[in-house]
């Protein structure tokens, strides 16, 4: 059985992007188009890792970070963060939050690829 | 990135745009709106970090100044004015412009970009002077997986001691994973520590209690080792040394003791081990059993030293399979192709120039190119050090300086310097040959070089360098040298030179290598065992190589031998006579000058010309090879120098250099012998070779009899 990531961003083109290299990687692919969206399609469903951005609408992506570490079921699942590099700040609120990684954009396929390989193994 | 991605990237941002633009109408009416302003601050947000992904750099970078002053707007550093609004709005017509000409490939024009982004500059410059306490930009951090590969061949060793936090787990990082990816990274032992593991009355099963000692050899650098914990490193205790760096095969297998290893890490004190070595128990026992170190931390100290032994034995198996076995034949035959592939390129390139085709001597050039590197490549598959020549010659220096009862040394130098190895084979009989000149005739016997004020041991010395497309090879002694009375005295009486000629040091010692010219009659007195000098000298000149002698009676001589590097293609000079082509080995050819009637009447029958105030003798090509055709009226003169004298050539024409790829002449032609082989020509004409020594030896010997 594939291994489903949920990728959370609030620009579609991202997502697309994201879903892409991911499909063809032979992942299983959720999409969501920010925190609250992603909470909502997330209850109840099997997913084994989640791939944020930082900053969207109705709840960006440390609040989602917190929101999903409080649950029993997203305790300990692999959560990256996608940032902009002047976003030092936010990455260690990220972290402090429960992100478990982090990737830099702009990122290539490959990049994300070796990250997601790295915390989900 | 595929053309779907930026056409999707397009869209988004015209309806971002859109959004943009409403949201920044509203703005303008309530400028105090935090939700709208957010809004706005997302929008560029989105479009810079997505434009940079999908490659729109410009766009990227130019809306990163609009959203730096809105992310201080957005803080209530800086206020909502008309003027900024009409900015931004400006910088909206612009990025569309810009999203719209990656389509068209128009270039947008940066005048209007430059202005607004100096527009908004102006605009964080006010805030900045305003807010006092000013926000740094950030440094630009590395990206994850720059793994940058460190140089290639390069492993190095480092022991890693890996300590999770407790809570490690609830930021979803998962140790085994990590330790997973070291073991991608090289070959890897890893050692769990258990002993920090609670009773289970009191575990937590959500917190981590193991710890890890890695030791891990690996081709990468030591950054893409410390890259695996990059995610986790402020969830853990993580300490990085190297134990064990570079290429070099270390000849010491043995890796340090177990205390040692110990004592490095921290686990143990100095005094606690030699305390304990009295003893003879082994030292990992001893110290469990004294209870000073936990048997984990032994056993991660015993994997440590288990792990560094094996290493060094493969780095030294890989030393040794690092090179292959080929026979010879199969180079041969790569030689014999790649020189076929320089003829057919001298051809293409014939062609193509004939042509005129822009395009076609282009890809005559490319090829051309291409040759000479593969030749060069091939060339150099061929090589060998010369020191495994070298250092047959001890053995001959030893066992000839006992029977002779002398005491000679031998050193040699430049082993390293590569041959072709046809070369270096037919090296072999000419350099036994000198070297047991030099301790035969050379080196006197110990009392003889004691009386001499000499020390008793004599010392012949082997050199190699490289120099452009030669080698020297020099055979230098510190024996008696030459007697060059000796030496004239014998040539006069074999008629070799006029008894009162004057012939600089360097010609006359080149007499020696005439044949039947016996330097044991001549120098020493002492029976030779037969070594003909005239021996060396045609086998060196068989290789293309020169032979030169330098000797200072009573302190010794020196044979210097040229060499050019290989034999199965040269640089030559093509010449024509006629209508048919030859080629000079160029390495001995010195210039090329005109020879007119004029000068040829003014020497008075003899063939000698004046070149640059110097008589050169000359040998005319058409009439030595007695070939037809009518002489042209300017004529070339190409001068070489052979055994340190200037002779020169008179050819038809001087056509160039060519990149000659020598074809020995078959068994019916053995015995031709001013010409060393033949080559083929672009045009597939046939060029013969020129044997330039041997040519004017015959000459020389030709003009006797016809003196006598």
């Amino acid at each position: 059985m594939s291994k489903v990531i949920m990728t959370v961003d609030d620009s579609a083109s991202v997502r697309q992007m994201v879903c892409f290299t991911l499909r063809n990687a032979g992942y299983t692919v959720l999409e969501a188009s920010d925190g609250n969206d992603a909470l909502a399609k997330l209850n109840g469903a099997t997913v084994h890792m989640v791939l944020t951005d930082l900053n969207m609408p109705n709840l960006d992506g440390i609040g989602l970070i917190r929101a999903l570490r409080a649950k029993t079921e997203f305790k300990f699942i692999p959560i990256v963060l996608l940032t902009t590099e002047s976003q030092v700040e936010k990455k260690q609120e990220g972290k402090a939050a429960g992100a478990t990684g982090w990737i830099v954009k702009p990122f290539n396929p490959e990049q994300l690829l070796a990250v997601i390989k790295k915390v989900l193994g | 990135m595929t053309d779907i991605h930026q056409q999707a990237f397009q869209e988004e941002a015209r309806e971002l745009l859109c959004e943009l633009e409403a949201a920044l109408l509203e703005l303008e009416n309530t400028p105090d709106d935090q939700e709208l302003i957010g809004r706005v601050f997302r929008a560029m947000h989105t479009i810079k970090g997505s434009g940079a992904m999908f490659g729109f750099e410009d766009i990227a970078s130019f809306t990163h100044n609009v959203e730096t002053v809105y992310d201080l707007v957005r803080n209530g550093k800086m206020p909502v004015t008309k003027e900024l609004i009409d900015l931004t709005l400006s910088a909206c017509d612009q990025i569309r412009k810009m999203v719209e000409a990656f389509d068209t490939e128009t270039v947008t024009s940066d005048e209007n970009t430059e202005k607004i982004v100096a527009a908004f500059s102006g605009l964080l410059q006010d805030a900045k002077a305003q807010v006092s306490k000013e926000k740094k930009p950030d440094p630009p951090e590395p990206a994850v997986t720059d793994d940058l590969p460190s140089g290639k061949e390069k492993s190095l060793t480092c022991r890693i001691r890996f300590r999770p936090h407790h809570d490690i787990f609830s930021y979803g990082t998962n140790p085994v994973l990590l330790l997973k990816e070291l073991r991608d990274l090289g070959v890897c032992h890893v050692v769990a520590h258990t002993d920090a593991i609670p009773e289970l009355a009191v575990i937590d099963p959500e917190s981590c209690y193991t710890y890890w000692d890695i030791i891990l050899t690996t081709k990468q650098s030591i950054n893409a080792v410390r890259d695996v914990f990059i995610f986790a490193e402020d969830n853990c205790e993580l300490k990085i040394d190297v134990i064990d760096e570079g290429a070099v095969v270390d000849e010491d297998l043995d890796y340090k003791k177990v205390g040692e290893i110990l004592i490095e890490r921290g686990d143990l004190s100095g005094e606690d081990v030699s305390k304990l070595l009295g003893t003879q128990k082994r030292i990992g026992e001893l110290l469990v059993d004294s209870g000073l170190i936990d048997p984990g931390k032994v056993e991660s100290a015993l994997a440590e030293q288990k792990h560094v032994r094996e290493i060094r034995q493969k780095k030294q198996a890989a030393e040794a399979a690092a090179s292959i076995r080929v026979p010879a034949e199969k180079l041969d035959g790569l030689v014999n192709m790649v020189g076929e592939l320089v003829t057919l390129q001298s051809r293409l390139s014939q062609i193509a120039g004939k042509m005129a085709d822009m395009r076609l001597i282009q890809i005559a050039e490319d090829v051309e190119r291409l040759t000479a590197e593969l030749r060069d490549n091939t060339m150099s598959i061929r090589m060998l050090p010369i020191g495994t020549l070298f250092s047959k010659f001890q053995r001959l220096v030893r066992d000839l300086s006992r029977d002779l009862g002398k005491e000679i040394v031998l050193t040699t130098e430049g082993e390293e310097t590569e041959l072709d190895k046809t070369v270096i084979e037919k090296l072999n009989d000419p350099l036994v040959h000198l070297i047991r000149n030099s301790i035969d005739h050379g080196i006197e016997l110990p009392d003889l070089r004691e009386a001499a004020g000499k020390t008793k041991q004599g010392h012949i010395h082997l050199t190699a360098e490289h120099s452009g497309a030669n080698v020297f090879l020099k055979i230098r002694d510190d024996g008696a040298g030459l007697n060059i009375e000796a030496i004239r005295v014998k040539a006069v009486e074999k008629g070799l030179i006029p008894p009162d000629a004057v012939l600089p040091e360097k010609e006359l010692f080149s007499l020696i290598f005439h044949p039947g010219f016996s330097t044991a009659q001549t120098v020493t007195g002492v029976s030779g065992r037969g070594v003909g000098m005239d021996v060396v000298r045609k086998s060196i000149d068989a290789l293309q190589g020169s032979i030169e002698i330098e000797s200072i009676r009573g302190q010794g001589s020196t044979v210097t031998l040229k060499l050019p590097l290989t034999l199965a293609i040269i640089d030559g000079l093509l010449v024509k006579i006629d209508e048919q082509f030859f080629v000079m080995p160029l390495s001995i050819i010195e210039e090329c000058v005109e020879l007119n009637r004029e000068d040829v009447a003014k020497a008075h029958g003899k063939k000698i010309a004046e070149i640059r105030g110097e008589i050169v003798p000359y040998i005319h090509l058409r009439g030595h090879f007695m070939m037809g055709g009518n002489t042209p009226l300017i004529e070339q003169i190409v001068t070489a120098r052979i055994d340190g004298l200037r002779i020169g050539f008179v050819v038809d024409q001087v056509v160039g250099e060519y990149q000659t790829v020598i074809k020995t002449l078959g068994r019916a032609y053995r015995n031709v012998e001013e010409v060393s082989g033949a080559t083929i020509l672009g045009d597939g004409q046939v060029a013969l070779i020129l044997d330039l020594p041997r040519l004017m030896q015959k000459a020389v010997t030709v003009e006797r009899t016809v003196q006598h």
